[in-house]
C-alpha cells in the first residue's frame, strides 16, 4: 500500500464494492496516475471513461492489485488486499491472451481454476457456456486456430466462469462488431441484474452512456468528476431551441444576452441559448404573455459527451474522438 | 491464506508441467543428452581410428647385417610379453664394415619414427627426443636380449588381484564428483533456460496480466519454478532408466563410476536436493530477469551475465574439487550458488552427513531469499504499465502520461 495512504477514519461503506481514495502510480518517475478517487456502489455497472493514456488500465490495475499504488488507499469487496479477493473478481485485460496451444474449453477451465474451480468442475462449466454463447462446436478446438472474435469470447468466458461478484473490463468493447457489441452490453446489464458489480473502461462515451449507473471521468492521470451519469449531464444547462413567429417584442427580455438566432426568410426566427437558471416556468411565461408567437420549443439535456467536455477538456474529447476512430478502424481490420 | 497460495502454485504448475510435457520440444529435451553420447561415440571412434593409424610407428634397423637380424628376432621373441605398443622393426639397410649411414636424412625421406644404427653393443637411436624418451630402454632391452647367446626364459608370475586401493578408491570417487557436479550444471542450465522462455512466451501471449490478477505473484513464480523441477524428474527418470536398461543389457562400454563416499542411495537423494536448491536459485534468477525483459533478445542480453555468474561458480566448484581442505573448498561449500555443486562432490569424497544437513538448511535459507526477492522483483516490473504503442501514441497526442 502507499507511503501517503489517505486511509478513510471510518469503516467505509459496506455498499460500496471499490473504494479509491488519492491513488498514484509513477513509472520512472512520470506521474501516470495522480490522486484518482473513485467509489463504485455495489450492483452497480460503472465506467471508467477517458482517452487513450489517460490512466484507465494503470487505475484498473491498482485496483485489482495487480501493481501497488505509491501512494494512496484502495479497498475492494472489504479488502486493502485485492489478491485475497481474487476468486470474488472476474478481469478481462485490454490485451487479450490466451495459450496458443490449449483447447478452447481447457483455457477456460484453466482460468476458472485460477480463480478456485476445481479443474473438472471448470471443465463442465465450460463447455456449457460455450454451448450457451454459441461456440459449444469451438470447445475442442486450439486458441490458435480460433478467429480473433471467438478467442475474445472465450476469454470474456473465462472471466465469467467462476460467478465473481465484481467484474472489471478494460476496454470490453474493443475489436467488437456491432452485433458482438450489442451481447457484450446484454451480458453485462445481465451480470448487474443478478446482482454483480461491473467496472468497465471505455473511451466510447456512447456505450458509458447508454449503461453505466455511474462514471468516473479520467484525463491525464485525474478524476475530475466521479459520481453518476445524470450528475455528469446535470453539469450543463440544457440547450433550448425556440422557433418564434415574430423576432422582436417584449419577450426578447427573458432570453440569455448571448442567445443565438437565424432568422428565415419567412420572417421566422431559431434561437438557440442555454436555459437560464431560473427554469423553464418563467420563460415559457414571458414568451407567451410577449406574444412570441411560439412556433416550436425544444428543451434538450445535455449529453455526456458535452459533459465530457466541459469537465475533461476540449483537447481530451479530441483525443477521446481519435481514439475511438482508430479503434474501429482496427476492428474492421481484425474482422477481415 | 497458505492453503490458497498453494493451490495456486498447484494450478500453475499443473498447467505448465501438462504444456512442457506434452509438447514436441520435451522429446528433444529427453533426446537431448543422446547428442553428446552419439557425437561422443563418433569422434572416439574416429579418434580411435587415427591414433590406431598414428601409432603404427615403424623404426628402421640400419646396422651390420647380423646385428639388424638379432636386434628383430629379439624385438619378436619379446614383444608379447611387453604391455603397451611395442612399434614394428624393419630392417632398411645391412651395412658393411665400417660403412656410415645418415640416419637423420632417411628419417626426413621415409616414414619411420626413428632409426637405430651403430651394433649391439652400442646401437644409437636417433628420433625426436618424445620417441627416444620412449624407446631408449626398449631398445636397450632388445639389443641386451639380442647379444644374449642363451634363450631366457620367463617365469609365470602368480597373478594376487585386489578390488581396489585407496588411491584407486578416491580417484574414482572424484570421478564420480566431476560427473555428478557436470551433470547437476547441464541439467540446472537446461532447465532455468527452459523456465525462462516458457515466462518471455507467457509475457509475449499477454496471459501474464490475466495470472497475475488471480493469484499472489509469488505462487505464480513458485508455480513455474516447480512445474519445471517435476518435467527434470520426469527427463532424469528417462534418462536414469535408459542407462539402467543399457547397464543391464550388457553394455560393456559404458562407464561405471565408482561407489561415492556416501553411497549411491544417499548421494542419488542428496544429488536431487541440491539440484532442486540449484535450480531454484538459478530458476529464480532468471525468473527475476524475465520479468523484466519483453523481448527474447532482451532476455538474452539480461540473462547473459547470470549466465556467465553461473559458469565461474560451476568452474569454481569444479576447482575446489581438486584442492581439498583449503580456503576455495570452503568458499565454494559456503557461497550460495557454488554450494550445491561443491556439496554434491563432498558427498562423493566424504562420508559425514552432517555437512550436508547444515548445507541444506542454508542453501533453503537462500533459496526462500531467493525466491522472495526474485518474485518480488517480478512484481515490480513484469506489470509495469499500459500497453507501449498506445502510450506513446497518447503521450503525442495529449501530451500526458500513460
Amino acid at each position: 500500500m502507499g507511503k501517503e495512504a489517505d486511509v478513510p477514519q471510518n469503516d467505509p461503506p459496506q455498499d460500496l464494492a471499490i473504494e479509491a481514495r488519492g491513488l498514484v502510480k509513477r513509472f520512472d518517475g512520470t506521474i501516470a496516475v495522480d490522486g484518482v478517487d473513485i467509489s463504485v456502489p455495489r450492483g452497480a455497472i460503472y465506467g471508467v471513461l477517458g482517452p487513450n493514456g489517460a490512466g484507465k488500465t494503470t487505475t484498473l490495475r491498482m485496483l485489482l492489485g495487480i501493481i501497488d499504488p505509491d501512494a494512496g488507499y484502495r479497498r475492494v469487496l472489504g479488502t486493502e488486499n485485492p489478491t485475497e479477493v481474487a476468486r470474488r473478481i472476474g478481469y478481462l485485460p485490454e490485451e487479450r491472451g490466451l495459450y496458443p496451444s490449449m483447447k478452447a474449453y481447457e483455457a477456460i477451465a484453466f482460468l476458472a481454476a485460477l480463480r478456485g474451480v476445481p479443474l473438472a468442475e471448470g471443465r463442465r462449466r465450460a463447455r456449457r457456456m460455450l454451448d450457451e454463447y454459441g461456440l459449444g462446436h469451438a470447445a475442442d478446438r486450439q486458441i490458435r486456430q480460433l478467429s480473433k472474435g471467438m478467442a475474445q469470447q472465450v476469454q470474456l468466458i473465462g472471466t465469467l466462469i467462476h460467478e465473481p461478484d465484481l467484474v472489471v473490463l478494460d476496454e470490453p468493447f474493443s475489436g467488437l462488431d456491432a452485433i458482438n457489441q450489442g451481447r457484450l452490453e446484454q451480458l453485462i446489464r445481465g451480470l448487474a441484474a443478478r446482482g454483480a458489480t461491473v467496472l468497465f473502461s471505455t473511451h466510447v462515451i456512447a456505450h458509458a452512456e447508454r449503461m453505466c449507473d455511474q462514471v468516473a471521468i479520467i484525463a491525464g492521470g485525474k478524476v475530475p468528476f466521479a459520481g453518476p451519469v445524470d450528475v455528469a449531464r446535470d453539469r450543463l444547462r440544457p440547450q433550448v431551441r425556440l422557433e418564434t413567429r415574430v423576432r422582436d417584442g417584449i419577450w426578447r427580455a427573458a432570453l440569455p444576452a448571448d442567445a443565438r438566432c437565424d432568422v428565415k426568410a419567412s420572417g421566422s426566427a431559431f434561437w438557440y441559448f442555454t436555459l437560464p437558471e431560473t427554469g423553464v416556468e418563467p420563460l415559457l411565461r414571458a414568451l407567451i404573455e410577449g406574444d412570441a408567437g411560439i412556433l416550436s420549443l425544444s428543451i434538450e439535456r445535455a449529453g455526456l459527451h458535452d459533459a465530457f467536455v466541459a469537465i475533461a477538456g476540449e483537447a481530451a474529447a479530441r483525443a477521446l474522438e481519435e481514439h475511438r476512430e482508430e479503434a474501429e478502424i482496427l476492428a474492421k481490420k481484425g474482422r477481415r | 491464506m497458505f492453503a490458497e497460495r498453494m493451490r495456486a502454485v498447484w494450478v500453475i504448475a499443473r498447467r505448465d508441467f501438462v504444456a512442457v510435457v506434452f509438447s514436441k520440444a520435451f522429446i528433444f529435451f529427453l533426446l537431448g543428452p543422446l547428442f553428446p553420447i552419439i557425437i561422443g561415440f563418433f569422434a572416439g571412434a574416429i579418434g580411435a581410428s587415427v591414433q590406431h593409424d598414428l601409432d603404427r610407428a615403424v623404426i628402421g634397423v640400419a646396422m651390420p647385417a647380423r646385428d639388424g637380424d638379432k636386434l628383430i628376432m629379439a624385438r619378436d621373441a619379446m614383444a608379447d610379453h611387453m604391455t603397451g605398443g611395442v612399434p614394428d622393426m624393419v630392417v632398411i639397410d645391412r651395412l658393411r664394415p665400417g660403412e656410415h649411414f645418415d640416419a637423420r636424412a632417411i628419417l626426413k625421406k621415409r616414414q619411420l619414427a626413428a632409426v637405430v644404427t651403430g651394433t649391439l653393443d652400442a646401437p644409437v637411436l636417433t628420433a625426436t627426443q618424445g620417441r627416444i624418451d620412449d624407446w631408449r630402454g626398449m631398445v636397450a632391452l632388445f639389443a641386451a636380449r639380442a647379444r644374449s647367446s642363451e634363450a631366457i626364459a620367463y617365469p609365470d608370475v602368480r597373478a594376487d588381484v585386489v578390488v581396489t586401493s585407496a588411491a584407486h578408491e578416491h580417484n574414482g570417487q572424484v570421478v564420480t564428483a566431476q560427473a555428478g557436479q557436470l551433470l547437476l550444471f547441464l541439467l540446472t542450465m537446461l532447465l532455468a533456460g527452459m523456465v525462462l522462455s516458457n515466462l518471455v512466451e507467457e509475457k509475449a501471449n499477454k496471459i501474464i496480466e490475466i495470472l497475475a490478477a488471480s493469484i499472489p505473484m509469488d505462487a505464480l513464480f513458485m508455480g513455474k519454478l516447480f512445474a519445471m523441477l517435476a518435467v527434470s524428474m520426469v527427463g532424469v527418470a528417462v534418462w536414469g532408466t535408459g542407462y539402467g536398461v543399457m547397464v543391464l543389457a550388457g553394455a560393456r562400454s559404458i562407464p561405471l563410476l565408482a561407489t561415492p563416499a556416501v553411497g549411491w542411495p544417499l548421494f542419488l537423494a542428496l544429488g536431487f536436493l541440491y539440484f532442486a536448491m540449484a535450480y531454484l536459485l538459478l530458476g529464480s534468477m532468471f525468473l527475476a530477469i524475465g520479468g523484466m525483459a519483453n523481448t527474447v533478445r532482451e532476455v538474452q542480453t539480461l540473462s547473459m551475465p547470470a549466465t556467465m555468474m553461473q559458469l565461474i561458480v560451476f568452474f569454481l566448484a569444479s576447482f575446489a574439487l581438486a584442492r581439498p581442505g583449503t580456503w576455495i573448498e570452503t568458499l565454494s561449500e559456503v557461497f550460495p550458488v557454488s554450494s550445491p555443486y561443491a556439496m554434491l562432490a563432498h558427498a562423493a569424497e566424504y562420508p559425514a552427513i552432517m555437512p550436508h544437513v547444515i548445507a541444506l538448511a542454508w542453501q533453503g535459507l537462500w533459496v526462500v531469499i531467493m525466491v522472495r526477492g526474485g518474485a518480488m522483483l517480478f512484481r515490480r516490473t513484469v506489470m509495469k504499465s499500459g500497453p507501449g504503442r498506445v502510450r506513446k501514441r497518447a503521450t503525442n497526442r495529449t501530451g500526458q502520461p500513460a
